[in-house]
C-alpha cells in the first residue's frame, strides 16, 4: 500500500496542506490578536493611548501606525515563507503527481 | 477669522469648468479602454476573469482600486479632520482585513473556483442549494454597498460640480454600465488600475503639500493640532464610546473584505495561485500607504482648513481633502481631486456591478436553472441583460436613499460579507464534514440575521423611525452575526452529514494546492 505512488502522493499533498494551514494559522492569529488588541485598548483604555510619549505623538497614534506596518511585515513574511519553502515543495509535488499518474498506465 | 474668509472664498456647489474638464478627460480615456476591451470580450472567461491574463502587479494595483472606494478617502480624511484619532479604527480595520484574505483565501480561491466565490463553496457539495443561498448572500452585500456608493457620488457631484442629485446619479450609473456591458472584466480592470494610479498620485500630492507646511515632520503636524483643539484629539474619543459596538465594527472590517464579491472575483483575472498571492501583497502595501496618508490628510484639513469650515459645507466632514486640495493646489487641484473622487465611485460601482452580474448569470442562471449546461453563448448574455438590470436598480437606490451617511453603509455591506461569505468559505475548504445544507443555511442564516439586527438596530429603529430605544443594542451586528454563521454551519453539517461531499474532499485536497491542470 505504501508503495502505491497515488496514495504517496496523496500523503505528501496532505503533508505539504497542513504545513500551509499552520502557517496561514499561526499569521492569522497573530494578526487578529494585534488589531483587537489595538481595538480593546481604544474600547477599555482611552485614557492610555491619549498619553503623550514625545512632541505632537500619543501612544494611540503611534500604536495605529504600527498596526499598520505590522501588516506589512506579516504580509511580507508569508510571501517570503511561500517563496522560500511553500514554491518549492509545490514544484516537487506537482511532479510526483504527475509521476503517479503516469505510472498507473 | 481666516476660517470665514476660506468658507467665503470657496466655490463648493457651483460648476466648475476645470473638474469637469479633469473627468471629461477620465471618462474619454476609460470608454477608450472599454472600446479596445470590447474588442476582446467574446467569451464567458473574458467576460468575467478578463481571460486570465492580467498580470500579478496588474492584479495588485485593481484589487487596491476596487477597494480605496470615496467612503475612505473622502469619508475618512472627513472623520480626522472633525474628529482626530477616532478615525484611525477605520484606516487600521479597512487594512488588516488584507492579510487575512492573503493567508486564508487567496490561493484556494484560485486554485478551486473559476469565476465567482460559490464556485469554491460548490466544489465538492450539491451546486444547486449552495448557489441559491450563495447568490443571496452576494446580492445582499453588492446591494448595500451600491447604495453607499451612488449616494456619495451623488452629494459628492452635486458638491463638487454643481449638478443635480439625481442627474449625477444617473450619469455614473450609465457609465458603469457601458464598462461592463461593453468591456467586462478587462475594461473593469483597467479603469481600476488607472484610477488607483490617480487615486494614489493625488492623494500623495496633496500630503507632500501638507507635510511641506511643517517642514516634513508629521509630529509638527499632530503638535499643531493638539496646540489648537487640545490633546483630545490625539485620543480615542466619543466615536467610541461603546466598546462593545468598536469591538463589533472591527470584526465587521477585518473579516468582511475576505467575504467581498468583487474582491473575491479579481483573484480569477490572473494566471494562477502565485500571482493571486503576488497581487495581494502588492495591493497591500498601496492600501497601507494610502490609509496612512489620509491621516496626514484629515490633520492637514483640521489644523489648515478647520471643522467649523469643513462642516459649514457638508455636516458628515466629507469634503475636508478637496477644500484642502483647493486651500493647497488652487482651483485646478481641488478639480483634479474632484475628478478623482469621483473616478473612484465609478470605479467601485464597475466592480460591484460586474460581481453582482457574475452572480446572477453564473450561479443563478447556468448553474442553478440550466443545472450545469447553459446552451452556448448563452451565459454571457444573460450576464449583460443583468449588468443592465443591475445598474437600472442601482441609479433607483442611489435615488431612493438620497441623503444616507456613506461610511455607515459600507460598514454594514462589510457586516453581510462577513457574515454571509466569510464562514461559508473558510469551512467548505478547510473542514472535510462540511455538507451541503450545512453550507447553505451558514450563508442563508448569515445573511437573514445580519438583515435582521440592521432592521432592529439603533440606526434604523431611533436614527431613522424615530423610536426612542432600539431592540438590538448594536450599530454594526458583525459581533452576533459572524458567530452566528460559523455555529450553523458547523452544527448543521454535524447534523446532516454528507457522505458523498466528504468522499469528494480526497480530490479537492490535491486541487486546493495544485490548481486545475
Amino acid at each position: 500500500m505504501t508503495s502505491d505512488p497515488k496514495s504517496s502522493a496523496l500523503a505528501a499533498t496532505r503533508r505539504l496542506a497542513a504545513q500551509r494551514w499552520r502557517t496561514a494559522l499561526l499569521l492569522t492569529i497573530t494578526m487578529v490578536v494585534i488589531y483587537f488588541g489595538f481595538i480593546l485598548l481604544v474600547a477599555f483604555n482611552p485614557a492610555l493611548l491619549g498619553r503623550r510619549i514625545g512632541e505632537g505623538l500619543s501612544l494611540g497614534i503611534v500604536l495605529g501606525a504600527l498596526v499598520i506596518v505590522a501588516a506589512w511585515l506579516l504580509t511580507f513574511a508569508y510571501v517570503s515563507w511561500a517563496n522560500r519553502t511553500y514554491d518549492p515543495a509545490l514544484k516537487a509535488l506537482r511532479e510526483q503527481h504527475s509521476a503517479a499518474a503516469g505510472g498507473i498506465v | 477669522m481666516t476660517g470665514l474668509l476660506q468658507a467665503a472664498a470657496t466655490k463648493f456647489g457651483t460648476p466648475d469648468p476645470v473638474a469637469i474638464g479633469f473627468f471629461a478627460v477620465f471618462i474619454a480615456i476609460t470608454l477608450g479602454i472599454t472600446w479596445w476591451a470590447a474588442r476582446r470580450t467574446q467569451t464567458a472567461e473574458h467576460f468575467y476573469a478578463a481571460g486570465r491574463s492580467v498580470t500579478a502587479g496588474q492584479n495588485g494595483f485593481a484589487l487596491a482600486g476596487d477597494y480605496m472606494s470615496a467612503a475612505s478617502f473622502l469619508g475618512i480624511a472627513g472623520l480626522v479632520s472633525t474628529s482626530g484619532f477616532d478615525g484611525l479604527i477605520y484606516s487600521t480595520g479597512w487594512l488588516v482585513g488584507w492579510p487575512i484574505v492573503l493567508f486564508l483565501i487567496a490561493e484556494p480561491l484560485r486554485n478551486l473556483g473559476r469565476y465567482t466565490f460559490a464556485d469554491v463553496v460548490a466544489a465538492r457539495l450539491d451546486p444547486v442549494p449552495v448557489r441559491i443561498s450563495a447568490a443571496y448572500g452576494t446580492l445582499a452585500t453588492i446591494a448595500f454597498y451600491l447604495i453607499a456608493q451612488m449616494v456619495g457620488a451623488g452629494s459628492l457631484i452635486r458638491l463638487l460640480f454643481g449638478i443635480p442629485y439625481e442627474t449625477a446619479v444617473i450619469i455614473v450609473g450609465l457609465a458603469m454600465m457601458a464598462y461592463v456591458l461593453f468591456g467586462g472584466m478587462l475594461a473593469t480592470t483597467w479603469v481600476q488600475i488607472v484610477k488607483a494610479v490617480l487615486l494614489l498620485g493625488g492623494a500623495a500630492l496633496l500630503a507632500t503639500l501638507v507635510l511641506a507646511r511643517f517642514g516634513f515632520d508629521p509630529r509638527a503636524l499632530f503638535a499643531a493640532a493638539a496646540q489648537q483643539y487640545g490633546d483630545r484629539v490625539l485620543a480615542p474619543g466619543s466615536l467610541v464610546s461603546n466598546p462593545l459596538d468598536a469591538l463589533s465594527l472591527g470584526l465587521a472590517l477585518m473579516f468582511g473584505t475576505a467575504g467581498l464579491p468583487h474582491i473575491l472575483m479579481r483573484f480569477y483575472t490572473v494566471p494562477d495561485a502565485g500571482a493571486a498571492r503576488k497581487s495581494v501583497f502588492i495591493a497591500t502595501g498601496l492600501i497601507g500607504l494610502f490609509y496612512l496618508m489620509t491621516f496626514v490628510l484629515g490633520f492637514g484639513a483640521m489644523v489648515l482648513v478647520t471643522p467649523e469650515v469643513i462642516k459649514s459645507i457638508d455636516a458628515g466632514g466629507n469634503m475636508a481633502a478637496p477644500m484642502l486640495a483647493e486651500l493647497l493646489g488652487g482651483r485646478a487641484f481641488l478639480g483634479f481631486i474632484a475628478a478623482v473622487a469621483f473616478a473612484t465611485i465609478l470605479a467601485v460601482v464597475a466592480g460591484l456591478a460586474l460581481s453582482g452580474a457574475a452572480a446572477i448569470s453564473h450561479d443563478l442562471w447556468s448553474s442553478v436553472i440550466r443545472k450545469g449546461h447553459p446552451k452556448p453563448g448563452e451565459e454571457l448574455k444573460v450576464a449583460r441583460l443583468a449588468t443592465i438590470a443591475l445598474a437600472l436598480v442601482a441609479i433607483a437606490l442611489g435615488v431612493a436613499f438620497k441623503g444616507q451617511n456613506v461610511a455607515f453603509m459600507v460598514g454594514l455591506a462589510f457586516a453581510i460579507a462577513a457574515s454571509a461569505n466569510f464562514p461559508a468559505l473558510v469551512l467548505s475548504v478547510f473542514w472535510r464534514r462540511t455538507s451541503t445544507i450545512g453550507a447553505a443555511s451558514s450563508m442563508v442564516v448569515g445573511t437573514t440575521a445580519t438583515l435582521v439586527l440592521i432592521a432592529l438596530s439603533p440606526a434604523v429603529q431611533v436614527d431613522l423611525l424615530h423610536k426612542s430605544a432600539a431592540i438590538f443594542p448594536l450599530k454594526n451586528p458583525a459581533l452576533v452575526t459572524i458567530p452566528l454563521s460559523f455555529l450553523t454551519g458547523i452544527a448543521v453539517s454535524l447534523l446532516t452529514p454528507d457522505r458523498e461531499s466528504a468522499a469528494r474532499y480526497a480530490a479537492l485536497e490535491t486541487r486546493l494546492l495544485l490548481g486545475e491542470e
